[in-house]
């Protein structure tokens, strides 16, 4: 049987985070936890392929222990277990650190579960915009990775091979490789389902397997949390907002409207730049 | 003090005492398609060069692919010193696997102190895997870009949906590595004068270690590329539905640009997902951007303020899109942009007044017997 995991994230809802127009600073009070929006897509496309196919889907997730229902919800959707990371030692991770620890994780879900056919991301967080975790999994498990999937179009769980969509600028590429395989999943990828009752049912007593540090006897400390993040945060600072002089145009007719437009547009140094001249 | 500096408190030391004083320059590694190179790649040569200068280093570029040899010349004439450049067959399409492989050979044989590249579906997949091998600081996304009297790269990029940035660095690993937005740096001016040294290198995975094949492209025509684009007509809930697009489209086409949308008019079903612009769209940074029918949520003006010119056109007057728009219309956009689609369309025939014409055609005669 196929063995998935599917890599998650608790983020704060970043749309509803506000800056304080006072002191310049985030306002995070209030703001609810999610899970991350792409990652649901990934979790999904595993379900899918669980419900095709027949498969293990485990959801693995890095985070504080309030990031246990996030996994909760997962579990809900028909996942059939879910492992939380958490120690204070792994806080303060940037991408680098992060990757290091996650694929440990996988590595060890992969020695108590059987071994891992595919991993699923996110194709980044909705608080970090990297992307980056992803393919730094797929590098330290030494899985191939296919990024900025849309489309599952053909999957061999005896061939163990699979095509996938990858979305690109300018097109679509058809992609196919073998896996054991990393793919991180854009939200055209599936439009993930709601929780089902007996799903409902089970996510309220179900407890995620918690892991430490101590779970991870050749972890090398250097490389995890704050200590083992290569890239720091220099300053923070808020833009000034863009201080438009906004021209409101008026005419008494809408062909006079729009020649005022066009003159005032011809007047920047548009045409210049767009070969209208 | 100095030795102080070099163990600071927090971030990832190198295994052992690493010298990195060899590493000198900056590489940006050039994306293309069937020979033709993404607009971003020369952006950035643009912006390193003037960071290259203030570094006093070499300014280089990595040119992979197939038939690529003219990408190599051209990345001189956009301000290149030195190009890597690896041709063959089996590099024709970007693979994560040959493609990194070769780029970690390049870095570790010759040391670049900054490698750069688009922050692109290819570039961010390609520069993921590379700093996790290095290891090394990568940030990603970055809309701006600095070096500072220590050397250190000062990648600065937008957190929290774009309503801050973040300068970030990167102390104890070289390279420093940044992947940047399209759309973002000025390209320098191709000059076919400049010259500089074309390094061939050989590439480093043989097709039969490649698991990965890519089997076909289907360029996108319905599909539309708004990070490149440089006029934008987008719509939102004003619209109506999803024949108002067709209205948008006309000016898009008389303006050169493309059509976008927000997010209530991509979640009603109007308009496929490729033209949404905001938070959980596209980011875009055209020239010219013309809202119609849109509010001005900020989960739409994150992606798109940072335009050149905006323009607005709404019915009600107090929509918070006028707030960041340089020009403001009040009115029915089903009569506005059909008006200035025709309007456009004239002018464009090489009547310069076009039907402006209709306003002063009496005083523009009159000016030029004047003048």
């Amino acid at each position: 049987m196929l063995h998935i995991v599917v890599c998650i994230k608790q983020v704060p809802d970043s749309r509803e985070i506000r800056i304080d127009p006072k002191t310049n600073t985030l306002i995070r009070q209030g703001v609810p936890a999610i899970v991350n929006f792409y990652d649901l897509h990934g979790l999904e496309e595993a379900l899918r392929i669980k419900d095709e196919f027949g498969a293990r889907v485990t959801v693995v997730s890095m985070g504080p222990p309030s990031a246990d229902k996030a996994l909760k919800q997962c579990v809900a959707m028909g996942a059939d277990e879910g492992v939380l990371i958490s120690d204070r030692a792994f806080a303060g991770a940037d991408t680098l650190a992060t990757s290091y620890v996650v694929a440990l994780a996988i590595d060890k879900v992969g020695k108590e579960w059987g071994p891992v056919d595919i991993v699923f991301c996110g194709k980044q967080t909705l608080d970090g915009d990297t992307g980056q975790v992803g393919p730094g999994v797929a590098c330290r498990l030494d899985f191939d990775q296919l990024t900025y999937v849309e489309k599952v179009e053909h999957l061999d769980d005896s061939k163990k091979e699979i095509i996938v969509h990858r979305h690109l600028e300018d097109g679509v590429e058809r992609v196919k490789t073998k896996m054991p395989v990393l793919i991180t999943a854009l939200a055209e990828l599936n439009k993930p389902r709601r929780a089902a009752l007996p799903g409902v049912l089970k996510s309220v007593r179900y407890q995620p397997v918690v892991w430490t540090t101590n779970d991870f006897p050749d972890i090398d400390r250097a490389k995890i949390g704050l200590k083992g993040s290569p890239t720091i945060v220099g300053k923070t600072w808020v833009p000034e907002p863009k201080k438009v002089d906004t021209q409101m145009l008026t005419a008494d007719s809408t062909d006079k409207l729009a020649n005022e437009l066009l003159d005032s547009l011809f007047g920047t140094e548009l045409p210049a730049k767009l070969g209208w001249a | 003090m100095a030795e102080e500096r070099k163990k600071p408190a927090v971030g990832l030391q190198p295994e052992n005492e690493v010298d990195w004083s060899d590493y000198r320059g900056i590489l940006v590694v050039v994306e293309q398609r069937d020979s033709v190179a993404k607009k971003v790649s020369w952006q950035l040569l643009g912006e390193s060069k003037r960071m290259a200068d203030k570094l006093q280093a070499p300014l280089m570029a990595l040119v992979i692919g197939h038939h690529v040899e003219q990408l190599a010349h051209e990345a001189v004439y956009y301000g290149a010193d030195k190009v890597f450049y690896c041709d063959s067959e089996e590099l024709k399409d970007y693979r994560t696997r040959p493609y990194s492989k070769l780029c970690l050979h390049v870095i570790r044989q010759y040391k670049p102190e900054i490698v750069l590249f688009g922050a692109t579906y290819t570039g961010r997949d390609l520069a993921g895997a590379i700093a996790t091998h290095l290891p090394t600081g990568l940030t990603a996304d970055c809309t701006q870009l600095d070096v500072n009297e220590e050397r250190l790269l000062m990648a600065s990029r937008p957190a929290f949906s774009e309503k801050m940035l973040a300068t970030i660095l990167c102390k104890q690993f070289k390279p420093q590595m940044a992947t940047a937005r399209s759309g973002v740096f000025q390209a320098l001016q191709r000059d076919e004068t400049r010259t500089g040294e074309i390094i061939t290198v050989d590439p480093q995975m043989p097709e039969n270690e490649i698991a990965t094949q890519v089997l076909e492209f289907i360029e996108s025509t319905q599909g539309v590329n708004l990070e490149d684009a440089e006029v934008i007509v987008s719509g939102g809930r004003g619209l109506g539905g999803p024949a108002g697009f067709k209205v948008l489209q006309e000016l898009a086409d008389a303006l050169g640009g493309v059509v976008g949308a927000s997010r209530p008019a991509f979640e009603a079903g109007w308009i496929s997902h490729d033209h949404q612009v905001g938070q959980t769209g596209s980011t875009v940074r055209p020239k010219l951007y013309i809202a119609c029918g849109i509010s001005g949520a900020v989960q739409h003006t994150v992606g798109m303020q940072h335009s050149d010119y905006i323009v607005a056109i709404n019915k009600d007057p107090e929509a918070p899109i006028f707030k960041i728009a340089n020009y403001g219309i009040v009115g029915d956009l089903f009569e506005v942009v059909p008006a200035l689609a025709k309007a456009m369309k004239s002018r464009k025939k090489g009547n310069p007044q076009g039907v402006g014409a209709v306003i002063g055609d009496a005083v523009a005669a009159a000016q030029s017997v004047h003048n």
